[in-house]
């Protein structure tokens, strides 16, 4: 085990190492992903085929009308006649015309396409990941998240910039050299192009070992991005503790892996492009002696050798930039190989795409768990048997120690999860019926995060429910007394929060938090702890405030304090994901039970 | 001269490449014989033609085609050679720019880091940073190289036939204009692109962390529409600078072949009129040949060179960002703390806040005795957590001073404040490392012992369950832990060191109501022997502390023990008393 691992610790799952079946299966997954990402360009795609047969035909006249100019433009010249020289001169000042307009229109055409795949891809990778459950993000980590939408799409960028176009011309330009040097004199065709063979090996060669050594750099560099983004996203508790020098060194050697990984990605191509280099010399010279010994014996006339040599050059010099962009092809579709990998990835939750029946009247908010059972891996059970009826209306506390099972409650009915058996209804309309939209109209939580987006506070509270109007937005603060702190600020409510809320204290994060799921206004609202960073009189605001709006709506709130279970209609007492009490506040109390013990602490504790 | 100067900060990165400059001249080296092998072959082969072929001679013509192949693995050998070489140092500069950023960001200020986005700064350790590799490692060297082949070719030409290479060299004037031009459009778009990069990478962080505030609210879709929206800008301006690319390569391969036609016409007449014998024409449009692919590449380098510099500039704006809280040249370390706190008339503006807007905190003047425990209290956004950063100079004071034993703050050395100082936050920020590593988080010293002391304290002993114990990966990559279960994490790691002085953020906040009573129980004894500096919100917690403070819009209205001031301070009493009568203002 390396430092790295040691510094990271054990988690469930490593997929690292992969075989060479598993390998293949990988590349036909990105082969298919590609072909679908090209398929709507497939007109314009036929268009810059034309553009760049154009482009390659007027350039490969080049030489050959260079050596007309030679053999019969010359003699003609010696014989007083003008004329077939000028109009060699003449096209070749229509081809050089010709092949700028077309290469001009064809690299655009391919940058636009290019462009256009990366878009789709983009959106489409993000909206898929949007779309998973929390289950693959807790597995998956953001981390990684953040790596195959920024490190991963720049190599294909890298290649669509830099790459596509000119393989293609390469690859025309390697094709139609062949022809043309067949067509000029087979034999000495034949000689050159005899050089493709071992040519073909060694790319085969350079494909087979450098795949592995790109996806490599791919692992590596999430890496990289996972330790850069977490430590500097909790650089406070880096610099309070002193953690910069040991952070250095986690760096220095993440960062290290992902440079040997690159450098073995690199030695191989320090060995292919030279190879290409050497075999086509090596050719050059075969053709220079073959056709010159032919010059001198007759069966050859010198005009041709010299078109062929000068074919040759460009024979080779794109072999030489195909190899070099061989390597951000490579870098690109290990790119693509991960991202083929998100996009498989089902939701664990799939979302209904057809919108069940409302029910008459609006969704009223009746929660029923009916013999739900429930663990996040196989073989730990958080949630035995579970079966529980919350009434519309009511307002339900959860009490329990830590792992009782509270939050995995809150989070089966929020459908961050769904149950290993039974089922979890609102309205006797079971969750997964509901439409993503449904869902959240029906169900939402406040969680313990408080995550703030940047933007302004109007813009996070908003959030909630988009099409909320500038009134809206301020009357859910104002229910909940947050108004008068986002009034004090610089800008009011277009104050820009900062990063991740920066700007503002946890307890105002907290309280826009809550002003962000009024605004929701759903039929259940779970509240996950939270008024924990609230102060005492914000609390109390908060929970003024919860009596009115709760008064018609179904409440799950998980209480780690005493003072919020006051709102509550009926208390759940859990432990080991089972109930162990049940009742109204004040029968707990009478009943002598756990409640009652925690309540009388609770009281002592306050002035 | 403009255009020079938005190479500045790519000339800067010289610095990186000093140590490597042996080598780096070597690459030049081997790049310079290694064209200049491959442009002699054309004179080889008009020597061919103009030679043994014209004479019929065999054994001539053997000799020469080998000596053209030696000359073609020579150049195969160079190029080997150069990329051999290349490659190390080109990845170690990579990585150890890559390296000096991270180093510098971690030690820029909070103010700093709430000021910049995640993604922008991971877009310049990434994207950027590979740009300007590429540069190294290709563009400089063969603007260098392709420079001097283009000079070289010119000369040979001039050698073989002056005027007709007059002409050519006449035809790149128009080329070196436009490769002016081209760099003014492509400097202002690679900025733009690199930004919105920047900007699209940080929306994509945010998404990435705030999913589950996402899928609380279903807004998956509104995130899409943004994330959709800045992507298109993205490919706007990513189009606007492949048009820019496209007519500019398309005007260098133009040029070139215009200047062949040309040379055709005027060569041949010269032929015809015998001025100029058929080899050296022969050898005239070969040579032309070359000067094309190094001109076409020079296009490409330029672009590359306007990338590079753009990230160049985007990695110095982070760079040059001043170091604000850093030890002071006489800075002293402390080997023994008392842990006497005070504050000096200790104010406090942050740098980002408006002019009208007061400061967090005014003339704050209070003194924690060593072994005294002094809890904050206020209500939400007076000030509280502000304050209790200030201690281990998370933010330095903006005016009166906060001492340790006498000591302004400022004057200790940072390593050692910090080690005398532990805090914890009300938020607690984990890491996706092994439990001892978030533990043992700025004290890798700290013994078995240590641990198990802190865990118990903290009565965070639940890590000891974990499926692989204490080398169980937490946090957002491994396993994840309830509110409860990462603040008792936090707070261990907190009093592990057995620091001189405990400053603590609301650490209690998200415990549930069980084991909080057991923590606090466990805290009284370790505040026992520390100075203690509380944020509390809870009355419960408060009666950990000997002496309460009551912060108001970031002044000290009251300092006293905790039933001294529940008699004499109304205000008081409202942000602590859950009974207190309704309707008593919160300030």
């Amino acid at each position: 085990m390396s430092a790295v691992e040691q510094w990271r610790g054990v988690a469930s799952e490593q997929d690292e190492e992969i075989s060479g079946h598993v390998s293949a299966l990988l590349q036909r997954r990105s082969r298919r992903l590609l072909g679908s990402l090209v398929r709507p360009h497939r007109r314009r795609v036929w268009w810059l085929v034309l553009a760049v047969l154009l482009q390659n035909a007027a350039a490969m006249s080049g030489p050959w009308l260079v050596g007309m100019g030679i053999d019969r433009g010359i003699p003609a010249l010696r014989s007083g006649r003008g004329s077939p020289l000028f109009l060699v001169v003449a096209a070749l000042v229509a081809a050089a015309v010709t092949e700028g307009v077309a290469y001009r229109a064809f690299v655009v055409g391919t940058g636009r396409v290019g462009q256009d795949v990366l878009l789709d891809l983009r959106e489409r990778v993000f909206a898929h990941l949007q779309r998973l459950s929390l289950a693959f993000h807790e597995r998956y980590t953001s981390g990684r998240v953040i790596s195959r939408l920024t490190s991963d799409l720049d190599a294909i960028t890298e290649l669509l910039n830099e790459g596509v176009d000119t393989l293609v011309t390469s690859a025309l330009s390697i094709i139609s050299i062949s022809v043309i040097l067949m067509v000029l004199d087979w034999p000495l065709g034949l000689v050159s192009l005899a050089a493709l063979i071992p040519l073909l090996l060694l790319s085969r060669w350079f494909q087979v070992r450098s795949t592995a050594a790109y996806r490599r750099t791919r692992e590596a560099v999430a890496l990289l991005v996972i330790h850069f983004t977490e430590s500097l996203g909790g650089i406070r508790a880096v610099q309070a503790f002193r953690r910069e020098p040991r952070n250095d060194e986690i760096f220095a050697e993440v960062n290290n892996q992902y440079r040997q990984a690159t450098l073995r990605a690199f030695q191989l191509i320090t060995i292919y492009w030279p190879g290409i280099h050497a075999i086509g010399n090596v050719a050059t010279a075969a053709v220079l002696l073959y056709g010159g010994l032919r010059v001198v014996g007759g069966s050859m006339r010198l005009g041709v050798l010299v078109a062929f040599l000068l074919y040759l050059r460009r024979f080779f010099e794109p072999m030489a930039e195909i190899s070099e962009f061989y390597d951000s092809f490579q870098g690109a579709a290990a790119g693509l190989e991960k991202l083929s990998g998100v996009l498989e990835e089902e939701p664990s939750v799939p979302m209904f795409s057809r919108p069940a029946p409302e029910p008459e009247g609006g969704w009223r908010g009746e929660v029923r768990f009916d013999g739900v059972r429930f663990g996040y891996r196989p073989g730990v059970e958080v949630l035995p048997e579970l079966d529980l009826t919350v009434p519309a209306g009511q307002t339900v506390a959860l009490l329990g120690r830590t792992g009782a099972g509270k939050t995995t409650i809150a989070r089966l009915l929020a459908r961050f999860y769904d149950p290993d058996e039974g089922r979890v209804t609102v309205d006797g309309t079971s969750l997964p019926e509901l439409t993503e939209q449904q869902l959240r109209r029906v169900v939402a939580m406040v969680t313990q995060e408080n995550f703030l987006f940047s933007g302004t506070v109007a813009e996070n509270i908003v959030f909630g429910r988009p099409d909320a109007t500038r009134a809206e937005i301020e009357a859910a603060a104002g229910a909940i007394g947050a108004d008068v702190f986002i009034r004090a600020l610089p800008d009011g409510y277009d104050t820009d929060v900062g990063k991740r809320g920066s700007r503002l204290s946890a307890g105002q994060r907290q309280l826009v938090a809550f002003a962000r799921a009024f605004l929701a206004d759903p039929a259940v609202l779970i509240l996950d702890e939270a008024t924990s960073s609230l102060d005492v009189p914000s609390e109390r605001a908060v929970q003024r405030a919860l009596r009115t709006v709760l008064a018609d709506r179904t409440a799950v709130i998980i209480a780690h304090r005493l003072s919020t279970v006051e709102i509550a209609d009926r208390v759940l007492v859990l432990d080991d994901g089972r109930v162990i009490e049940d009742g109204t506040p004040s029968d707990l109390l009478g009943s002598g039970g756990e409640y009652a013990d925690l309540h009388r602490a609770w009281r002592d504790s306050l002035v | 001269m403009t255009g020079l100067r938005r190479f500045g900060p790519l000339w800067r990165m010289r610095t990186f490449v000093r140590p490597y400059r042996g080598r780096m001249l070597f690459m030049l080296g081997c790049a310079a014989v290694g064209v200049a092998a491959s442009t002699v072959v054309p004179l080889v082969i008009m020597a061919i033609v103009d030679g043994p072929i014209r004479d019929g001679d065999r054994g001539g013509l053997l000799w020469m085609c080998a000596f053209a192949l030696g000359l073609g693995l020579a150049e195969a050998g160079l190029i080997f050679a150069r990329r051999w070489v290349q490659q190390r140092v080109v990845l170690r500069v990579e990585a150890q720019i890559r390296n000096d950023l991270y180093t510098h960001l971690q030690r820029l200020p909070l103010a700093f880091h709430n000021r910049w986005q995640t993604g922008q700064l991971l877009s310049r350790a990434t994207t950027d940073l590979s740009v300007i590799r590429r540069f190294l490692g290709f563009g400089a060297i063969f603007l260098v190289v392709n420079a001097l082949q283009c000079v070289a070719v010119v000369i040979l030409l001039l050698l073989l036939n002056w005027p007709l290479a007059l002409l050519v060299a006449a035809s790149m004037a128009p080329a070196a204009w436009l490769g002016k031009r081209f760099g003014t459009g492509y400097a202002a778009g690679s900025r733009r692109v690199q930004d919105q990069q920047g900007d699209l990478a940080t929306l994509v962080e945010e998404s990435a962390t705030g999913i589950r505030v996402t899928k609380a609210f279903g807004r998956g879709p509104l995130l899409q529409d943004r994330f959709g929206r800045a992507a298109r800008t993205l490919r706007e301006s990513s189009l606007d600078m492949v048009r820019l690319r496209a007519g500019f390569w398309a005007l260098l391969q133009l040029i070139p072949n215009l200047t062949m036609a040309a040379v055709v016409l005027v060569g041949a007449i010269a032929v015809a009129d015998g001025r100029m014998s058929l080899g050296a024409l022969v050898a005239f449009t070969s040579m032309l040949v070359l000067l094309q692919w190094p001109v076409i590449d020079l296009g490409w380098i330029l672009a590359l060179a306007e990338e590079a510099a753009t990230g160049a500039e985007r990695l110095y704006e982070v760079f040059d960002e001043p170091l604000t809280i850093t030890d002071r040249p006489d800075a002293v370390a402390l080997s023994r703390v008392r842990g006497r706190l005070a504050f000096e008339e200790v104010s406090f503006r942050y740098p980002d806040s408006g002019p009208e807007e007061p400061p967090a905190l005014r003339g704050i003047d209070l003194v924690v005795e060593p072994g005294e425990t002094v809890a904050i209290v206020g209500a939400t956004g007076s000030g509280k957590s502000t304050l209790a950063a200030l201690v281990p100079r998370l933010y330095d004071v903006t005016g009166g001073r906060i001492t340790l034993d006498g000591q302004d703050v400022r004057d200790l050395r940072l390593s050692s404040l910090r080690s005398h100082v532990a805090v914890a936050f009300e938020d607690p920020v984990l890491f996706s490392m092994s439990v001892r590593e978030n533990l043992t988080f700025g004290h890798p010293e700290a013994t078995e012992g240590d641990i198990r002391a802190a865990l118990e304290l903290a009565q965070a002993e639940y890590v000891y369950d974990l499926p692989w114990g204490l080398e169980t990966r937490i946090g957002e990559q491994g396993l994840s832990l309830s509110g409860g279960q990462r603040q008792r994490l936090a707070l261990a790691r907190a009093v592990i060191a057995r620091p001189s002085v405990l400053v603590l953020d609301d650490p209690l906040s998200a415990l549930d109501v069980h084991t909080e009573a057991l923590v606090e129980e466990a805290l009284d004894r370790v505040l026992s022997g520390t100075t203690g500096l509380l944020v509390v919100h809870r009355p419960s917690t408060v009666a950990l502390a000997d002496r309460v403070a009551l912060l108001q819009d970031g002044v000290l209205a009251a300092v006293g023990t905790h039933s001294e001031l529940m008699a004499t301070t109304p205000a008081y009493a409202a942000v602590l008393s859950a009974t207190a009568p309704e309707g008593v203002p919160t300030p």
